[in-house]
């Protein structure tokens, strides 16, 4: 790591609140209206075409389930690094973000193993608009997972030597919004047959 | 999204009121390319966007100069240029709008602004994160790499308008630019991140990084302007991302999504578009209006009118601007229903937008007003702005526009809001803030000669354009020869004069820019506070060394606008003054 210093501004906090946990409120604010985008659009094509269930029902809701348990399960670890970071102990929270990591990697474990069924089955971006949306939706979660997963990476790392553990809080913010998008997924793309 | 360092290791202290910060972030002995591209300092990147932003507008004016002539005499090989083809026409009209609104007003009122204003006037050393603030200038350099390489790959630049609407933009057997349409959806996509990045960052640093003492309302209005408009932007942009990506999927992988055919809607685009646009209406002028406030408080001496109920008023027309984006679609095939709705809420935002005029009208009456240049150009803004409300009147009752509509008259309402926000009130901005910038002054001649050398012409091109569009004459045609109801008697005079008007305008910019340059390295000696100003930026000195404030880090006691005060013998009372 670099010795950047921090100018005052940094350091000053006239809401109360930590600069960087406000910054990943807006972060998530700003991306809460993305991924809206994404379901609205698809959510209006739905209703449009009931016709699409057709298509739906290929989908495998029990991988779907899973990966929903899996994600969970993930953000339970990210809240106990939160807690041992509260406790100023650096190493264990360290440990439950590796953790956390581990079940980002299962989760695209999982997914990967799904597409890869799907696509041997022609169900493919650009076979039906149903799976586009489902491609498109699943995708830019999938990256969002993929850069919680690497930041995650990188906070650890610090965490283990006692340094910025306020981060580690903030990261789990992130993780969560990240499995709450999955919840909204979940149904959507998986149950609504 | 900072380093290992905590502040008392880098020689920082929690306290602020200390003082010994101004000098301590080690920046001076850097060489060249370290100072001026690889700063973390917000004034530079503030300076990175702003010029930036004068080169694209360059190219935005370029555009619009070789168009307009083919306009006006079709056929002719432009001076400069050569022979406008259809082809390029499309890319020139395109290249004109997406660049003077997303290269040109986004990063000058927006970046460049917030980024040189924010910490200095709200009493800080630098914004609350100064590598993601780089970081975000990067993004928006590599934005404009790819779009310049756009203009030439095969087929050349994106010539689908900068709305960019499907199935024109979506399939490449439409629109004969394989690669450029693609590369223009990228370029806008990294512009986006690029201010999602700044946005972050600029509300976070005014949330939390005020000087001790400073209220929510003891911040200038120009601060909360940018501020809400970066929240609006943040807040309206996600659609427009989630639809950039599905239409790069169109174009490149040829899904259907704004397809009819493979289930998809083409309209669906124009909601998604619009939901960003409208709202980026309103992103752009808030700024606007606050440059207004800050200089026509300055220069009539005089407290600003309703200090909250300028704000209370930016707010609710933020709101407001979610509601009116259907107003673009009253002939794309909605359910008159939701269109009259969508009149009643178009109608409606003109209320705030019109109490801040009469605000800044309030606080004109009576004060001893002094016509500097910067105020010569704010008051311009309040009236062409006008006329370019007062005509969106007529676009947003859902009757009228079915007639209006792709018509010359739009053009014309658009460029009186835009042309004011985008550059009288820029220009507004560039000169009262010079002298704090280069700590040097313009020359005031030159200002009026380049005011009035701008202000004459503009009128002359737009008000031909309001006439040509009542007649009917439609937006998007290449050559009007073909069309003889359209080549009327006077017509074509109307399209010459507006041409002939819009070479003299780029003409008078020569000024502006001489003047600008001149004065910045030979100009006179400005002091620290020449306008006599209250706000902080004001009491640093000119220009700010990094970390702005060497004598420590202000405390502020009173609001911004404490001018003419009856128990003061002085008619300013800085914020930061004790008593």
């Amino acid at each position: 790591m670099s010795s950047f210093p921090r100018p005052i501004a940094t350091t000053r906090s006239a809401t109360g609140i930590s600069t960087g946990k406000l910054a990943v409120w807006w972060l998530i604010a700003s991306e809460i209206v993305i991924f809206g985008g994404v379901l609205g659009s698809y959510v209006m094509h739905r209703i449009g075409h009931p016709e699409w269930a057709s298509q739906a029902e290929h989908t495998n809701t029990w991988a779907g389930a899973l990966n929903t348990f899996i994600l969970l399960t993930s953000s339970l670890m990210a809240v106990l690094a939160h807690q041992a970071a509260e406790h100023k102990d650096g190493k264990k929270a360290a440990k439950f973000l590796y953790l956390t990591i581990l079940g980002g990697l299962m989760f695209l474990t999982v997914k990967s193993i799904e597409w890869t069924n799907e696509i041997h089955h022609g169900f493919t971006l650009t076979s039906h608009t149903f799976w586009s949306f489902y491609y498109t939706a699943a995708g830019i979660h999938g990256v969002h997972v993929i850069v919680g997963l690497i930041i995650m990476a990188i906070i650890a790392s610090d965490a283990k030597k006692g340094i910025d553990l306020q981060r580690v809080e903030a990261v789990g913010l992130y993780w969560h919004f990240v499995d709450i998008v999955w919840i909204f997924l979940f149904p959507l793309l998986y149950i609504a047959k | 999204m900072s380093s290992t360092a905590t502040p008392e290791a880098s020689g920082h202290s929690h306290d602020d009121g200390h003082g010994h910060d101004g000098h301590a972030h080690g920046h001076a002995e850097q060489n060249f390319f370290l100072k001026y591209f690889w700063s973390t300092d917000h004034k530079i990147i503030g300076f990175q966007y702003l010029f930036t932003g004068m080169f694209m507008a360059l190219i935005g004016g370029f555009a619009v100069y070789a168009f307009r002539m083919q306009i006006a005499f079709p056929g002719m090989s432009v001076p400069g240029y050569g022979r406008v083809t259809a082809t390029d026409y499309n890319a020139l009209v395109t290249t004109h709008g997406s660049v003077m609104i997303f290269w040109v007003a986004m990063p000058v009122l927006i970046a460049a602004l917030g980024n040189y204003l924010i910490p200095l006037m709200i009493g800080a050393d630098d914004m609350v994160f100064p590598r993601l603030n780089r970081l975000s200038y990067q993004l928006f350099l590599l934005s404009i790499v790819v779009l310049i390489a756009s203009f030439f790959v095969q087929g050349g630049a994106f010539g689908g308008a900068w709305t960019s609407y499907p199935p024109l933009s979506a399939k490449p057997e439409y629109n004969l630019t394989p690669l450029g349409a693609p590369m223009w959806l990228v370029a806008v996509a990294l512009e986006f991140a690029a201010f999602l990045l700044g946005g972050i960052n600029f509300v976070t640093t005014l949330m939390n990084s005020r000087a001790p003492g400073m209220k929510m309302f003891d911040v200038p209005i120009v601060i909360w302007m940018i501020v809400i408009a970066s929240i609006l932007f943040m807040a309206s942009v996600g659609p427009l991302v989630a639809g950039a990506i599905m239409l790069l999927f169109d174009q490149t992988v040829g899904t259907g999504f704004f397809d009819p055919k493979k289930g998809g809607d083409p309209v669906l685009w124009q909601h998604l578009f619009w939901f960003f646009g409208h709202p980026e209406v309103y992103v752009v002028l808030l700024p606007a209006m606050g440059i207004v406030a800050e200089v026509i408080t300055t220069f009539s001496r005089k407290k600003l009118f309703a200090y909250k109920t300028v704000i209370y008023t930016a707010v609710g027309t933020g709101a407001l601007s979610f509601f009116v984006w259907a107003h673009h679609q009253f002939i794309a095939g909605i359910d008159p229903r939701m269109a009259n709705i969508f009149s009643v809420t178009t109608l409606l935002i003109s209320i705030p937008v019109a109490e801040m005029v009469f605000v800044y009208i309030a606080t004109l009456f009576g004060g001893s007003i002094r016509l500097t240049t910067p105020m010569l150009w704010a008051l311009a803004f309040i009236g062409e702005f006008l006329l370019g409300g007062v005509t969106g009147i007529f676009l947003g009752s859902s009757g009228a526009d079915i007639y209006f509509h792709d018509t010359y008259f739009v053009i014309a309402h658009f460029h009186y809001t835009f042309f004011p926000i985008a550059f009288i009130a820029v220009f507004a901005a560039v000169t009262y803030w010079f002298p704090k910038m280069f700590g040097k002054y313009m020359n005031e001649a030159w200002g009026k000669v380049h005011f009035w050398g701008t202000i004459i012409p503009f009128n002359f091109i737009f008000i031909p354009l309001f006439l040509l569009g009542a007649r009917g004459d439609h937006r998007r045609i290449y050559d009007y020869t073909h069309f003889p109801d359209l080549m009327k008697p006077g017509m074509q005079d109307l399209r010459v004069l507006a041409t002939l008007s819009l070479v003299v305008l780029l003409a008078f910019q020569v000024v502006f820019l001489v003047n600008y340059f001149y004065s910045a390295f030979k100009g006179p000696k400005a002091e620290a506070n020449p306008w006599k100003a209250n706000t902080l930026e004001w009491q640093a000195p000119s220009p700010p060394p990094h970390g702005n404030f060497p004598e420590g880090l202000p405390t502020v006691y009173r609001g911004p606008y404490e001018y003419s005060h009856p128990d003061r013998q002085d008619d300013h009372w800085p914020q930061n003054s004790p008593s």
